[in-house]
């Protein structure tokens, strides 16, 4: 890892990130070296979505700095950001097809916006990609007519339509069936490889993630708490990696929303007196 | 008591910030879809697709309500006119009628509520969907690619479904006054094209439909794109669409017509 670590295509440096007022990211720094699949883990809003967020140019760091291959993102104009996203794929929490375009032209979407091949060349090209997720089959069905774990490989056969050379991943294990779980998950780690990409996977789903990732970073409440290979984080001894990665009900991360104290809730004090 | 009073202000404060904010930010919102409208017509196939569903698929409600209008008017202006002994200007009336107010503003009510409503509902789920991020991730602008298109669609529309509705409606009042009450059709013709001036009534009328067409899709556009991603906001904003694009239709054709006819 430490000899990769000097090829980084993203880099977020000491980032701060604000709401309004509320902080959402409080200083966090991450290396994202080329060609590995690389996770960001946490609960529920610790700020792992903003992140990608930040890595894609839609939101703007309070401070700090997010390089995608050696260029700072805030910096850039509309057009740059535009240019740089040509490059990137992104597969959204439930995939966010289109609904009003079949299959095949969802995945043929960015090849006829940017650039100016063929027909021809187009369809072979999106029955390469579909092929690769092994939907090649689909091709004529419309979105409403998929299964979620489909759906979620159509999309994916859409976000790496321009070959990027980042993927990014926003939970893509939620909602998915035992099957679908495995097929995704194999199917980031083999077109990550065979792109010559580098993917990062934003997730909650620990088991499915550390088959596949080569390093995971933890986040919570807006810093990152824990790091390391698949390995080390198995047999991480910190509280917080411990209970998330066994699925404990209480540890750091409470299991009771705070609240009055309760025997105060149930007036059980005043019933004594 | 004070604490009412502080409150209710601090409300009213609120509201108003609120409005202005808003009003701001759908006035940008305007700005952009004029200055990214180039998609719309170097790649005119995406505009013609829009026209398909805010046009032609409105055509259905807009024709039948235009004969229905027609036919009322042709009743009740034959109705009242016969009583001064001059039943042949039912044409007349007729005409003036719609090409001048009720095609125009009916017509846009009616594709406020039929196309609108509808622009609104689906760039409302897009964006639930995460479809417009997706695109503004994929560099494809989401206001050149999806609004901009709507926009020219009902603005072409608006005019061509307001002359139908005209064209019906006086086809209507034809129906009622000649066929069914038997005034003579040379009369009410001659009349109609007697009185009927092409550029004081007929243009104003088109001028009108534009303006129409411009705000409420403007609004429906707006509407769908600044829906907050729900069900709830969704359904809220669609609503939204048909109250404020027809109190904005009314009023407009208030301030229109003490331009045109009235010459103030």
């Amino acid at each position: 890892m430490e000899k990769v670590l000097t090829d980084n295509l993203v880099e977020i440096d000491n980032v701060e990130f604000r709401y309004d007022v509320r902080a959402v990211l409080k200083g966090i720094n991450m290396q994202f070296p080329r060609g590995r699949v690389i996770s960001i883990m946490g609960l529920s809003g610790c700020g792992k979505t903003t992140t990608l967020r930040l890595i894609g140019g839609q939101l703007r760091p309070t401070s700090g700095e997010v390089r995608v291959a050696g260029r700072p993102v805030h910096a850039m104009d509309m057009r740059e950001l535009y240019t740089l996203r040509r490059r990137m794929g992104m597969l959204f929490q439930f995939g966010a097809l289109f609904t009003d375009m079949s299959v095949f032209d969802n995945v043929a979407f960015q090849l006829r916006e940017h650039t100016t091949l063929s027909d021809r060349t187009i369809r072979d090209l999106v029955l390469m990609k579909l092929n690769a997720v092994g939907l090649r089959g689909a091709q004529d069905l419309l979105p409403s007519e998929l299964s979620g774990g489909m759906a979620r490989r159509v999309a994916l056969a859409r976000a790496i339509a321009l070959d990027p050379m980042l993927i990014m991943y926003d939970e893509p294990f939620a909602g998915l069936d035992p099957i679908s779980l495995g097929v995704i998950g194999n199917l980031i780690r083999r077109l990550n490889d065979a792109l010559g990409a580098t993917s990062i996977v934003v997730t909650h789903d620990v088991q499915e993630s550390l088959k596949i990732v080569d390093y995971v970073y933890f986040m919570s409440e807006g810093v990152v708490v824990a790091q390391g290979t698949p390995a080390q984080i198995m047999e991480s001894k910190e509280d917080y990696v411990r209970q998330f990665v066994h699925g404990q009900m209480d540890g750091p991360v409470p299991f009771q929303y705070p609240a009055a104290p309760y025997p105060q809730d149930l007036r059980l004090e005043t019933v004594r007196g | 008591m004070d604490n009412f009073v502080v409150r209710a202000l601090r409300h009213i404060g609120h509201i108003v910030i609120d409005g202005v904010w808003r009003l701001g930010y759908a006035s940008r919102f305007f700005f952009l879809v004029l200055v990214r409208s180039g998609p719309s017509f170097r790649r005119f196939a995406l505009t013609v697709r829009e026209i398909y569903f805010a046009g032609v698929l409105s055509l259905i409600i807009i024709l039948v309500s235009g004969l229905f209008v027609g036919m009322v008017l042709g009743l009740q202006g034959y109705d009242t006119l016969q009583r001064y002994g001059s039943a042949e200007a039912v044409g007349t009336l007729v005409a003036l009628s719609l090409v001048r107010e009720l095609g125009p503003v009916v017509s846009a009510l009616l594709f406020a509520s039929r196309a609108g409503s509808a622009m609104t509902a689906e760039i409302g789920l897009m964006k639930a969907t995460e479809q417009i991020t997706a695109l503004d991730m994929m560099a494809v602008d989401p206001i050149s690619r999806i609004v901009g298109p709507r926009f020219w669609a009902g603005v072409i529309s608006m005019p061509l479904l307001a002359a139908l509705f005209s064209a019906m409606g006086i086809f209507g009042g034809y129906l009622i006054a000649v066929v069914l009450l038997g005034v003579d059709a040379g009369a009410f013709w001659s009349q109609m094209q007697a009185s009927v001036d092409l550029r004081n009534d007929v243009m104003n009328g088109v001028i009108k439909s534009i303006v129409f067409g411009i705000a409420v899709t403007a609004i429906a556009l707006f509407e769908g794109y600044d829906a907050p991603p729900t069900a709830e906001g969704v359904s809220g904003a669609t609503t939204r669409t048909v109250v404020t694009s027809s109190l904005a239709v009314l009023s407009l054709d208030f301030v229109l017509t003490a331009f045109m006819f009235r010459g103030l």
